[in-house]
């Protein structure tokens, strides 16, 4: 869960404040220290956190909270808004230019994820944007490094230029430049080695890299987890190389979140994209304001819509409707959706965009693709028949698909009962008394 | 020798040192130590990643400390503080009994490959028989990362494919460590979140295949961490610990770090020793972890 820790403190520092009907100089200051330890313990940097409570201090002193009469809504409102300024205020997209190369370097410590992430956005990139991107591997220190990116483009069909046994970074980027422009490649992403900011030598051969090509964006990877320190890996690699934004990755893990909320004050340059999670389309565009949404417990519905959006295909959707209504589901399209929620990531990832999601009794729920798995062996070892009518399916026919699939009878029968239950729900659904107060459109109702 | 490690160790860590005895010393300008001082102190080691509630440890013991004494002079202080670190970091550690297994694991980007290379060239420099498992399955290019690196050592590596399941690459292995009559068995497993439910329960059956195969072995399990991690660092420890049992912990990346102090925190939160840390990219660079000398460093 991202920012599980901090979150929670953040509610129960809020549902304290709800209780008051008025709030006095003395209730502010002791919030505001709350407020302090909370982001100390997550990590954030300690000028940062000095700042932030000032500032909430003051606003919250001042006027706008103490002639309010809802003081404690007025408040976390307060803190929700500056907790948006800190994070960046605006949403600042990446500066894409059509028809004309746009290239990207990656830099960052060792094991923040850059190779990773260069996939991903390559990725990314050509589903929105229609680029055609070109990979280029400059990572020749860390064994296997070249081979990760070339099975990683292989997988999503992306093109990869790399140079085995040369040991010249500066060169493998020129001539991937070359082979870019040869090739009408409109988007090019170095990945380059994982370096410590204060290896000299090293940094400085990034600079040669950054001169050699001359970079549309410069984007700093940094592992979500770091502590402390990730400000002055900001700071250095901002010095040196004047990086164009941030991109956080490994969110997915119960980090309390210090580096989002460090970097781009300290260092003035925009987090764009995060990663969250192992998948390869697991990376979102970064909102200031929703990520102070899910910070605070308050959820993130814009981004869930956003995701389930993007992943549907509205012609299956009205066919699906279709057969909502006419009673005419069966587990062929029951596999599709389980299929389709599962390539919107993973379903924890979703879930806790949710308002009010419970993130202790989440915590423990096995929301791992490994059941989609299973439900999908055993819908395939069923005759097509059988997914059309699943009511023929007696003892035997269990026994069979169960052997088949290489699980417990068990399995198939809570499969049967879970599918029979979904289309109970659809049938409530899609019945027009219900139908007037607004029918769901997501892909999986 | 020794005295070489040390000075290597010291020159690495020069940053950190400095930085955290510079900062005590500006603490302790203010020459009173009343309660604005053990504020600051407080947030001196928080900033410095020892975390809230080993900070605050800390600062109560000094309290008490400096109360029992009246001690007013800053020398005195500086030693009260040193000593409580130095009581703070000594817990027992556990030599591993030959042959023994070492499964190694720990999130994604800690230096878990890499720190498997330096060890086992280390190992082998010893004398020791070792053979490497390569149950990382799942990261692209893993296996042949691990596979160039023990090309590079000469070390025996028991490998399957990407994707294949790590559980049985592990079963393999010790299958060949005993028919090798191999000394140490270092096993290579996929970085994972700590809250990846599905994840851990893979590292959790890997575990079983170790404790149910690996007859004549001693199980010695390292946990590596980053030391640029911040307290995220303690909550990796608890649930990999709670998995499989850890002995001891590997932290890597601490040449890059101004802020030694989740090393301390480890240590006292969760009781387990720090066998080795990493100062840089080279083999030479895996030191044997000495908390006494390190607290030294840090007051030096």
């Amino acid at each position: 869960m991202i920012f599980e820790g901090l979150n929670e403190k953040f509610q129960n520092i809020f549902s304290q404040l709800k209780r008051k009907g008025k709030l006095s100089e003395k209730d502010i200051q002791e919030v505001n220290r709350e407020i302090k330890m909370a982001l100390l313990e997550a990590d954030v940097n300690f000028k940062v956190v000095k700042q932030f409570t000032k500032n909430i201090g003051e606003r919250a002193i001042g006027q706008e909270v103490l002639s309010s009469l809802t003081p404690g809504q007025q408040f976390i409102k307060i803190v929700k808004d500056e907790m948006t300024t800190l994070l960046g205020g605006e949403i600042e997209r990446m500066d894409f230019v059509q028809g004309r190369q746009n290239v990207y370097m990656m830099v960052g410590l060792q094991g923040a994820g850059k190779t990773t992430t260069a996939a991903k956005l390559a990725n990314l990139l050509r589903k929105e944007k229609k680029f055609k991107p070109l990979l280029v591997a400059c990572d020749v220190y860390r064994p296997a490094a070249i081979k990760q990116l070339e099975i990683l483009g292989d997988e999503l069909k992306i093109d990869v230029y790399s140079e085995h046994d040369v040991k010249d970074p500066v060169g493998i980027a020129k001539r991937g430049m070359q082979k870019s422009i040869e090739g009408h490649y409109d988007l090019v992403i170095m990945d380059t080695a994982g370096r410590l900011q204060i290896d000299e030598a090293l940094m400085d051969e990034l600079v040669n890299i950054k001169e050699a090509i001359n970079p549309t964006e410069i984007l700093l990877t940094v592992d979500g987890m770091t502590g402390q320190e990730s400000v002055n890996v900001a700071n250095e690699f901002n010095r040196l190389l004047d990086i164009s934004g941030v991109i956080l990755t490994k969110l997915d893990g119960d980090t309390r979140g210090g580096a989002a909320l460090s970097i781009t004050y300290t260092i003035g340059k925009a987090i764009k994209y995060i990663g969250t999670g192992e998948k390869l389309t697991d990376i979102e565009l970064f909102y200031p304001d929703r990520m102070a949404s899910r910070i605070l417990g308050m959820g993130d519905v814009l981004s869930f819509i956003d995701k389930a959006q993007s992943m549907m295909d509205d012609e299956k959707a009205k066919e699906l409707e279709e057969k909502f209504r006419n009673q005419d589901f069966d587990l062929n399209d029951f596999l599709d959706q389980i299929k389709q929620i599962e390539s919107m990531g993973s379903i924890s990832s979703l879930l806790e965009m949710m308002p009010g999601a419970n993130k202790k009794a989440l915590k423990n729920v096995d929301l791992s693709g490994a059941d989609t798995k299973k439900t999908e062996a055993i819908i395939l070892s069923m005759t097509q028949e059988e997914r059309h009518k699943p009511g023929i399916i007696n003892a035997s026919r269990r026994r069979r698909i169960a052997l088949g699939s290489g699980t417990m009878v068990a399995d198939v029968n809570r499969l049967l009962k879970g599918f029979e239950q979904s289309k109970k729900m659809m049938k409530q659904m899609s019945n027009p008394s219900m139908a007037k107060k607004g029918r769901m459109k997501l892909p999986f109702m | 020798m020794e005295l070489s490690l040390y000075e290597r160790m010291r020159n690495k860590l020069l940053k950190t040192a400095d930085n955290f005895k510079e900062k005590i010393e500006n603490v302790m300008y203010m020459g009173s130590f009343d309660d604005d001082f053990f504020d600051e102190l407080e947030e001196t080691l928080i900033l410095s990643d020892l975390g809230a509630q080993t900070s605050v440890k800390i600062t109560e013991s000094l309290r008490a400390k400096i109360k029992e004494t009246r001690s007013k002079s800053k020398e005195e202080v500086m030693g009260f503080l040193k000593e409580i670190l130095v009581e703070m970091v000594q817990v027992e550690t556990e030599k591993p009994q030959l042959p023994t297994i070492m499964l190694v694991v720990g999130v994604n980007g800690v230096g878990k490959t890499t720190t498997i290379a330096k060890l086992s060239e280390r190992y082998k420099k010893e004398g020791k028989k070792v053979v490497i498992a390569a149950a990382d399955t799942f990261r692209a290019a893993a296996v042949e990362q691990l596979d160039e690196w023990a090309r590079r050592v000469g070390v025996d590596i028991i490998k399957s494919t990407t994707g294949a399941d790590p559980s049985s690459v592990i079963f393999d292995a010790i299958g060949a460590a005993k028919a090798r009559k191999a000394d140490i068995l270092i096993c290579d497993t996929a970085g994972r979140l700590h809250n990846k439910v599905n994840l851990m329960k893979e590292l959790e059956k890997i575990s079983r295949v170790i404790n149910r195969e690996g007859d004549g072995f001693s199980i010695h399990n390292l946990m590596v961490l980053d030391a640029t991690t911040g307290q995220n660092a303690i909550n990796q420890a608890k649930v990999f610990h709670d998995c499989v049992e850890i002995k001891g912990i590997v932290l890597t990346k601490l040449d890059g770090t101004a802020k030694g102090g989740i090393a301390i925190s480890i240590i006292d939160e969760m009781q387990i020793p720090i066998e080795y840390v990493g100062i840089g990219e080279k083999s030479e660079d895996l030191i044997d972890f000495d908390p006494k000398k390190f607290v030294d460093l840090l007051f030096e």
